[in-house]
């Protein structure tokens, strides 16, 4: 392998790095001193995040398995931004003493998991896409499970995986078929040699259906709330942002290049799985009362709003999904970054237990506030700009219908939202949760979340820098 | 600088001082100060534009400044006045700085009360000065928003209730505005070239036909939801019952002003061709909202269930003579925006003080208050004359124009409609005349009521700022008229050449 190789594969192969010196670093630290890790994983994730955003080659790698492009490696940066984000939100809850033995453990799957991601993403066939899928998928498993004294924990893990495995089977099953009728597993051969016969158009249903499992898309959601809420916090903050995320956008990218000559058909798909998704993510998000249940609704809903983005099947359709998956990932893990904090010190959950909380816990309850304003779409703050251009992206292609389906369910989602806001600002509590004082790394990943959420939205450089390595079909 | 910016950095300037006070002294005292630069601010904004008129200038828009957003997308944030929308600023400072006097002693969270009282001002200052429609949108939001909390955490009654009510529909009507915005959107170039959100570019371009008439609907329903339209009215008399003192003052006063105001500027001046249409619809639909909101106002025994409903009548009021669409109507729908914003804020700011002393609204459980409270009771027996319409103040001018202008068409159908609009002027008197006997004349029904005390300092300031703009409006109409008039034209012409 030569420089320029390592140039192109450098997140990858970095993260390998990354992932065997935390391991190497854990045979070195003595057995009662294991929290060090923490901060040794933690600056080298940092510096690996930094090297990420250095200007370096692209191209294409083994014949056309591994491609990068400048908006591969974009979002590869903001899926470490977020990582980072959730690494700091975990410190404290890996400090504790029950996970003293887990620590090194915790960062090699979920580093693992990325690794996977990073290679799906930049997949140029489906069996690097496969197996970048597959990758991502497993090491979360393992981390859905990673409380095992708690059954719900465990049964998320289970969950997860029995889930997991069916979806690929359905997924692989697709792509086999698209293998039978095209010859060939590379997206642009596939994309040549593409004609809508009856048995391509069932690989690509099954194709649809095992990505929709994977982004959570109404009717194939049904393992998200469970999973989520049996998960440990952080790792469903990293299910609901980087995870869907990531699929989103190879979803997004194969529908682009390789479905491009189906766009039609793939548009009344889509169209109708938005409104499900959206519609039954906020039904389902108005009955929760625990807050993991509530955001994993509530990211359900999120995800039929990103759809319309992909519906515009332009240049601005990418951006503006480019564009809300970071603003996303800064809102969402605001929100989760507060239930962390509160479930790590009280292990409180429920909404009811926000009661009255903006008298005690003040900055916290306002990130909340922020970070759920985000998500409901509300100015001045980045949610707001992310579902806006979301919105213009499908009203460009002439879908006005569905965009008043969607604005109305944002407005439904904001009565969620503010049921949250409520409990914690106007309802009254006479044992609030008491005051405390959030640790460093807390307190560091919130402000950057909230740096975000207030900073994106305004900052049209960065909408215009997407755009400008955005394409249309 | 330009002066337009003052309204959008003085109150985020205010906010930062507040956040830096330590008790609620300091802080009313920093929001007092804000309030009253943004007012003296419009004030020397009125005579800026004037200077500019007097010298010539006859640009539609005045100060315009125009800074590139998102330059692939070809938003602006593009900024700039008319007479109207200067009138409508002037409205919007005198209301804010009067409700920060009203809630001179608020004391549960005040530094957090009056943060979201200016962000709602700010989003109000920034609608009215916006002519890119994606900065008025988020104006728009910015101004709804705040309000869930300040009934919610401030208010009295059903407060949880009424808060999500309101929100939940003013967010509903911007769902359907936010499609007429697209729809205006992917429309604006339909001969090629650059899609705009820019207003005046827009008003040059007609739209085709077929898109005015499925997204004039929208739009204008969407506007018409935050100005009361029957029968999206419901959330008004929840909200403005629940919501503290100042907030059902900016409310009542400047929120639902954007309603009216949003109507006319996007909807009817950039789609003329459905206004004409389908006007009628509407037209049918206001003249329900007028009488409907005067006969509520009858059977209501609470005050500001009393005052809301007759806000729901004097805003599709509003909305009534901009769809008359000629000159005297149109300039007496700005007029009435603005006589009724004054006057309603007043009213509200009234029964807040009321309300703080006798802890009741009901008007059968109070009576004789002109006995305890002579300067309040004289300010209430103003206001009420005010909005029936009495010479002398702005409430008859408004009116007296709307219908005049009304009845210039000479055709059946808008004739019965005026008509019938009128009747709310006896209702209107009934209730008002109804209000003031009981509450202030007659006997004094409660003891405890003799030991009350007449308006404080704080109070007085607030009350004659908004009669001192009444009576100024009702014995110089033709200032303000003129400051209309001249910015009418535009409109009118795009609406004449359907």
């Amino acid at each position: 392998m030569n420089l320029d190789q390592f140039l192109i594969m450098r997140h990858e192969l970095l993260l390998i790095g990354v992932v065997l010196l935390v391991l190497i670093a854990e045979l070195f630290i003595k057995s009662d001193k294991k929290h060090h890790v923490i901060p040794i994983a933690l600056i080298l994730f940092l510096l690996y995040t930094i090297v990420g955003f250095l200007p370096a080659k692209t191209g294409v790698l083994f014949g056309g398995m591994y491609q990068t492009s400048e908006l591969v490696i974009l979002f590869k940066n903001i899926l470490n931004v977020a990582v980072f984000i959730i690494l700091l939100q975990s410190a404290s809850w890996l400090r504790k003493d029950i996970n003293h033995e887990r620590i090194s453990e915790f960062y090699i799957i979920l580093l693992s998991s990325l690794i996977g991601m990073n290679f799906m993403i930049s997949a140029g066939d489906f069996l690097m896409f496969y197996l970048g899928l597959e990758t991502a998928t497993i090491p979360l498993t393992a981390l859905a499970a990673f409380d095992k004294y708690k059954n719900k924990s465990a049964e998320a893990g289970i969950k997860f995986i029995l889930s997991s495995a069916l979806s690929s089977g359905i997924l692989l099953f697709g792509l086999s078929i698209l293998y039978g009728t095209t010859g060939s597993i590379y997206f642009t051969e596939v994309a040549e040699k593409l004609v809508a016969s009856p048995l391509l158009v069932l690989g690509f249903i099954f194709f649809v259906s095992g990505m929709s499992f994977k982004i959570s898309l109404v009717p194939f959601h049904f393992w998200t709330a469970d999973v989520y809420e049996g998960a440990p916090v952080n790792v469903t903050s990293f299910l609901s942002v980087v995870s869907k995320g990531a699929a989103a956008f190879i979803f997004m990218v194969i529908l682009f290049t390789v479905f491009k000559s189906l766009s039609n058909m793939w548009g009344d798909v889509l169209y109708l799985l938005s409104i499900l998704t959206m519609t039954i993510g906020n039904l389902f998000a108005m009955r929760q009362k625990n807050m993991k249940r509530f955001l994993a609704f509530s990211s359900i809903a999120q995800a039929g709003f990103i759809l319309l983005g992909i519906m515009g099947a332009s240049e601005l359709g990418m951006t503006s999904v480019v564009y809300f998956v970071l603003v996303y990932v800064f809102s969402n893990l605001a929100a989760f970054g507060v239930v962390s904090v509160i479930s790590d010190k009280t292990g409180l959950e429920s909404m009811d237990d926000y009661n009255g909380m903006y008298r005690t816990n003040p900055k916290l309850s306002l990130i909340m506030m922020l970070a759920l304003f985000s998500l409901a779409g509300i100015p001045p703050v980045a949610g707001f700009f992310g579902k806006f251009f979301l919105f213009t992206s499908a009203a460009s292609k002439g879908y006005y219908w569905l965009v008043l389906i969607a604005v109305l369910n944002a407005t439904v989602s904001l009565y969620y939202y503010l049921l949250v806001v409520k409990a914690m600002f106007i309802n009254k509590n006479d044992a609030p949760i008491a005051k405390f004082k959030s640790t460093f790394t807390d307190r560091l990943a919130l402000i950057i979340c909230v740096a975000g959420i207030f900073a994106i939205g305004f900052a049209s450089p960065i909408y215009e820098l997407i755009r400008k390595l955005s394409f249309g079909l | 600088m330009n002066i337009l910016a003052l309204f959008i950095i003085i109150p985020i300037l205010t906010i930062i001082g507040i956040l830096c006070t330590k008790d609620h002294v300091g802080t009313r005292l920093v929001s007092a100060i804000g309030m009253g630069l943004q007012l003296i601010t419009s004030i020397v904004l009125i005579f800026m534009f004037y200077a500019e008129r007097n010298a010539g200038n006859h640009a539609d828009m005045l100060f315009m400044v125009d800074y590139m957003w998102f330059q692939s997308l070809n938003i602006h944030y593009l900024v700039g006045v008319d007479g109207i929308s200067v009138a409508m600023i002037a409205l919007t400072s005198v209301v804010s700085f009067a409700g920060v006097f009203a809630s001179w002693e608020v004391k549960d969270l005040p530094r957090e009360f009056f943060i979201s009282l200016i962000v709602l001002a700010t989003g109000v200052f920034g609608f009215f000065i916006s002519l890119d429609l994606f900065t008025m949108f988020l104006f728009y939001e910015v101004a709804v928003i705040p309000m869930y909390l300040l009934i919610g955490l401030w208010g009295s009654g059903p407060k949880e209730y009424s808060a999500m009510k309101l929100t939940l529909m003013l967010m509903g009507g911007s769902a359907l505005l936010l499609v007429g915005l697209f729809g205006i959107y992917f429309n604006s170039a339909p001969n090629g070239g650059q899609l705009t959100f820019n207003i005046m570019e827009i008003s040059k371009i007609t739209i085709p036909m077929e898109a005015q008439r499925f997204f004039f609907p929208f739009t204008f329903i969407g506007f018409g939801i935050l100005g009361a339209l029957f029968p999206f009215h419901t959330w008004s008399p929840d909200g403005h019952a629940s919501a503290p003192t100042a907030v059902s003052m900016l409310h009542a006063g400047v929120l639902m002003k954007l309603g009216g105001y949003g109507c006319f500027r996007v909807a009817m001046f950039l789609m003329p061709g459905a206004a004409h249409e389908l006007a009628w619809i509407f037209i049918i639909l206001t003249a329900i909202s007028v009488v409907y909101g005067a006969f509520g106002a009858i059977w209501q025994k609470d005050l500001k269930y009393i005052n809301a409903y007759s806000s729901v009548s004097h805003c599709g009021l509003v909305l009534f003579a901009l769809l008359m669409m000629n000159e005297t109507a149109m300039d007496g729908a700005i007029i009435q925006m603005i006589s009724h914003g004054l006057m309603t804020a007043l009213f509200f700011a009234l029964i807040g003080m009321i309300y703080g002393r006798t802890h009741t609204r009901m008007i059968n459980e109070m009576g004789g208050l002109m006995k305890v409270m002579p300067f309040l009771a004289v300010c209430y027996v103003i206001a009420g004359l005010a909005s029936l319409g009495l010479p002398g103040l702005s409430g008859f001018v408004a009116e007296m124009t709307i219908f005049v202008g009304a009845f210039q068409h000479p055709d059946t159908f808008h004739r019965v409609v005026t008509i019938l609009a009128c009747s709310s002027i006896v209702v209107t008197a009934v209730y008002i005349l109804r209000v003031v006997g009981v509450l202030l004349f007659g006997p004094i029904r409660n003891e405890e009521f003799n030991s009350l005390t007449d308006a404080k300092w704080f109070e007085k300031v607030s009350t004659i700022t908004l009669i001192a703009s009444v009576a100024f409006i009702g014995i110089v109409p033709i200032w303000l008229s003129d400051l209309i008039r001249m910015s009418l034209k535009p409109i009118l012409d795009q609406l004449s050449s359907f």
